[in-house]
């Protein structure tokens, strides 16, 4: 069968699972006594091996094999969870994760071997292994005689005179497989390749007719032993558990009880792995089941693409309005009733499709833990992050764009920030590090702040640093205010190699983390206080497409203002305007504020200058700027189109967008234009 | 190319009095000239941008492109919108009419003298019922490589 049209969802089913586990393992080294985690780990590593068997990727089923088998011991409280076997399970788990990642990118699982791996895993296992098997008896054999009628009875008995093997098998099908029969067709199939299905209750015909109540029993002959052939079914997805016991003929009665048990382990850890519901208490089982409800929701996956083409619709029929407003203002009440209708229903199907688009950050955030353990590790620090607001959510676009930047400035807060548990005790700080991840929704914006309580920005060191660099002069350098000062750490200049990572801290490569949270309208703010820590707040738009823009005239020509850079509108009188070193500047509520005329940086000279202009006040970050523009149309809700890849390099233009009557507008970029 | 016999289709349009032809392959549709908004601080020959079904597509005005002298545009100006390596455009011509299949046999080698800008688009000579046809290069027109120049 042809597997690859399944590839897409194998890979998001697995990248969810992954993601779950490495939860789990974290909350594991903090708790490791808690048992259920071990459980939800072991149904992880269970449903991966499930599914990368079906796919027919070999590596992942082996290595998760291995790993449940740990897992159960430890389970079964064979074993004690100890540091060893964390980091032993998380190096599993970064091998899975590079399996995955090589199946996304080329379709194929990779060269990585993890014999190393399975090795140690066993070598694990085997260290404890001869601690009481038989202590645990088995409870949870029904005693489900299974009826056999004389064929069957003499089948055995000359499967038996021919020293072949004869198996009852009880397959149980998780309870949300869909399709019972065509799973149930698998199994057969599976089995039919090596033995003799000489029996099946219900019958093969009642199975085919989904006659059957998830479970289902089979009498078989075959060469094989027990081990691969349980193996063998429990890579077929959606298997809940299998039971194979050994048909004996003494006395004719299928004796499928205990006595094997007791001597054979295989048998008992065939139990272990399928029956923890049997097995374990009660209450594990109800818990599981939440959690597992609590993962799985109401959800559809669906194609990005084919939301953006909801969003382009949408955005049409807004464009659409936006013209029937224009055209209909002067005449016709009823006209104007429909319109007003119209655009209800615009704005609540925008607003649908724009939540459809929404993704908690937690799918940013949840890699983060991880990267704070392992690299506090390495630095030999200890610190404790804290994340809260995981569940805002923010356009799937800009999902894909914050990760880098905030991976940047936790690494900067881990490697800078924080201090070695020395320094700190030397400082009167608590020994372990802490860093808050916070993310709130904020109006129109969400926001991302990162807050550690280490060392802080030495002010001094980056004027000093900056001298060096020749960005400042001495004399600059004394002038500037402090969060003048810390601006300066994010230009270029302090990005390059030797910078003032080795010296106070801070500064590697924020000069990039500023221009990716810039390129998706987004801020990026720095509070800090030296010994007591820093705080960086990112603040973004919940959404790239579809804006509040002031539109204004440049002669004849439209354009956009994106409403939220906007501070105010001012008139401004052309006598109150003067020129310091060739820039225009105006006195404007006691500041100095840079003049542009945005005829001129857009290429529409004109000679006479008004005696009053419009002055548009922007603002980027804390800096402020006026625009001179001709006139003001007014307040509107636009949808950004791109500009395309043509013109994607044009300055101080973000994109354009399309009017009421069906011309295009371009939106200014007023983070470039200062 | 020329050792086998491919008949090409393209389509012919006119600037002046000479006929250009591009690859079928590449054209996505002929439009009738509509309202185009400038685009400050683009290279010149850059007419502006147009909507097109609610796309944004930027306009090449290959008189400009070709360092041709300025012409209105009237009511015989055609827009004709090409796809090349994914960017969708729009070439500004005087007027387009027909498809045409040419040849490989019938493609002569483009002139070696470089006396004037449009020489460095051309691919080849076709010729047709006595008519001579320059067809263009049109990655070269778009100008791909100097994208990075524009910024």
């Amino acid at each position: 069968m042809n597997m690859n049209q399944y590839l897409d969802m194998f890979i998001e089913e697995s990248k969810e699972h992954l993601q779950f586990m490495n939860e789990h393992l974290l909350n594991l080294e903090k708790n490791p006594d808690d048992k259920d985690l071990i459980n939800e780990i072991f149904r992880i590593a269970h449903t991966l091996k499930g599914m990368s068997g079906t796919m027919g990727f070999s590596k992942i089923a082996n290595l998760t094999h291995e790993m449940e088998n740990l897992l159960d011991a430890v389970r079964s409280n064979k074993m004690e969870v100890c540091s060893e076997i964390v980091d032993l399970l998380f190096s599993c788990f970064d091998v899975l994760d590079e399996y995955i990642g090589n199946i996304t990118s080329t379709g194929k699982e990779g060269e990585q071997d993890s014999t190393e791996l399975i090795q140690q895993l066993n070598d694990r296992l085997n260290g404890r292994k001869n601690t009481s098997y038989s202590s645990q008896p088995v409870k949870n054999n029904k005693s489900k005689k299974t009826d056999l009628d004389e064929y069957v009875i003499n089948a055995i008995r000359k499967a038996k005179s021919k020293r072949l093997n004869v198996y009852s098998l009880v397959v149980r099908l998780s309870e949300s497989c869909l399709l019972k029969s065509a799973r149930a067709f698998i199994v057969f199939n599976t089995l039919e390749s090596y033995s003799d299905i000489i029996h099946s209750l219900p019958s093969t015909e009642d199975i085919e007719d989904e006659k059957f109540n998830f479970e289902f029993s089979l009498t078989l002959v075959t060469e094989k032993a027990k081990e691969e052939i349980k193996n063998d079914i429990l890579m077929i997805s959606e298997i809940d558990k299998v039971e194979i016991d050994e048909v004996s003929i003494e006395g004719m009665n299928i004796e499928e009880e205990n006595q094997i048990d007791a001597k054979s382990n295989e048998a008992i850890e065939i139990d272990k792995e399928g029956n923890t519901e049997v097995n374990s208490s009660n209450e594990t089982v109800v818990h599981e089941k939440k959690k597992v409800a609590s993962i799985i929701g109401k959800t559809v996956r669906v194609d990005i693409d084919r939301l953006d083409n909801l969003m382009n619709l949408v955005s049409e029929l807004i464009i659409i309005k936006t013209r029937l407003e224009d055209s209909g203002n002067t005449e016709r009440s009823n006209m104007n009733e429909a319109i007003e209708y119209l655009e209800r229903i615009t704005t609540n199907l925008h607003d649908a499709v724009m939540k459809v688009r929404m993704v908690p950050i937690e799918r940013v955030f949840n890699r983060f833990p991880r990267m704070v353990r392992d690299l506090a590790k390495e630095l030999g620090k200890e610190i404790e992050l804290e994340m809260t607001g995981e569940e805002t959510e923010v356009d799937r676009t800009i999902i894909d764009e914050i990760g880098d930047p905030l991976i940047h400035l936790i690494r900067n807060s881990l490697d800078h920030g924080i201090e070695s548990p020395e320094t700190r005790k030397e400082r009167g700080k608590p020994a372990i590090g802490k860093i808050k991840l916070r993310a709130y929704p904020d109006g129109n914006n969400v926001v991302i702040e990162l807050e550690d309580d280490g060392a802080g920005i030495d002010v001094e060191k980056v004027k000093r640093k900056s001298v060096d660099k020749g960005l400042l002069t001495q004399a600059e350098a004394k002038e500037l205010a402090d969060n003048e000062i810390i601006e300066l750490l994010f230009k270029p200049g302090f990005s390059t190699a030797d910078s003032v990572s080795d010296v106070s801290g801070r500064g590697v490569g924020l000069d990039v983390v500023k221009n990716k949270i810039e390129s998706i309208n987004g801020i990026v703010e720095v509070e800090t206080s030296h010994h007591k820590g820093s705080k960086f707040s990112i603040r973004l738009p919940l959404t790239l497409a579809i804006i509040q823009a002031l539109l204004i005239n440049i002669k004849e020509e439209i354009y956009a203002i994106p409403l939220s850079s906007i501070r105010e509108i001012t008139p401004v009188q052309s006598n109150e305007i003067r020129k310091i070193q060739n820039q225009e500047v105006v006195l404007f509520r006691n500041n100095t504020l840079p003049i542009i005329r945005l005829n001129r940086v857009l290429g529409k000279y004109d000679t006479e200058d008004d005696e009053e202009a419009i002055m548009v006040v922007v603002k980027k970050g804390e800096k402020e700027a006026g625009l001179i523009v001709d006139k003001l149309i007014g307040q509107q809700e636009i949808v950004i189109k791109s500009l395309g890849k043509y013109l994607s390099g044009i300055p101080y233009l973000a994109g354009a967008t399309i009017l009421g009557n069906g011309q295009i507008s371009l939106i200014l970029d007023v983070n470039s234009l200062f | 190319m020329s050792d086998t016999n491919i008949n090409t289709k393209y389509v012919v349009f006119k600037i002046d009095n000479e006929y250009y032809g591009i690859d079928i392959s590449n054209v996505k549709s002929i439009e009738r000239v509509q309202y185009f908004t400038r685009v400050p601080n683009s290279p010149l020959y850059i007419k502006g941008v147009i909507n097109l079904r609610g796309e944004v597509v930027p306009v090449i005005d290959l008189r400009l492109r070709f360092e041709l002298t300025h012409k209105e545009i009237d009511s015989n100006s055609r827009i004709i919108i090409v796809f090349v390596n994914d960017i969708e455009i729009g070439l500004l011509v005087d007027s387009s009419s027909e498809v045409i299949e040419i040849n490989s046999e019938d493609i002569d080698s483009p002139p070696m003298v470089k006396d004037n800008a449009a020489e460095v688009f051309i691919k080849g000579i076709g010729k047709q019922d006595g008519k001579l046809i320059i067809l263009i290069d049109i990655e070269k027109v778009i100008g791909i490589k100097e994208i990075e120049q524009v910024g």
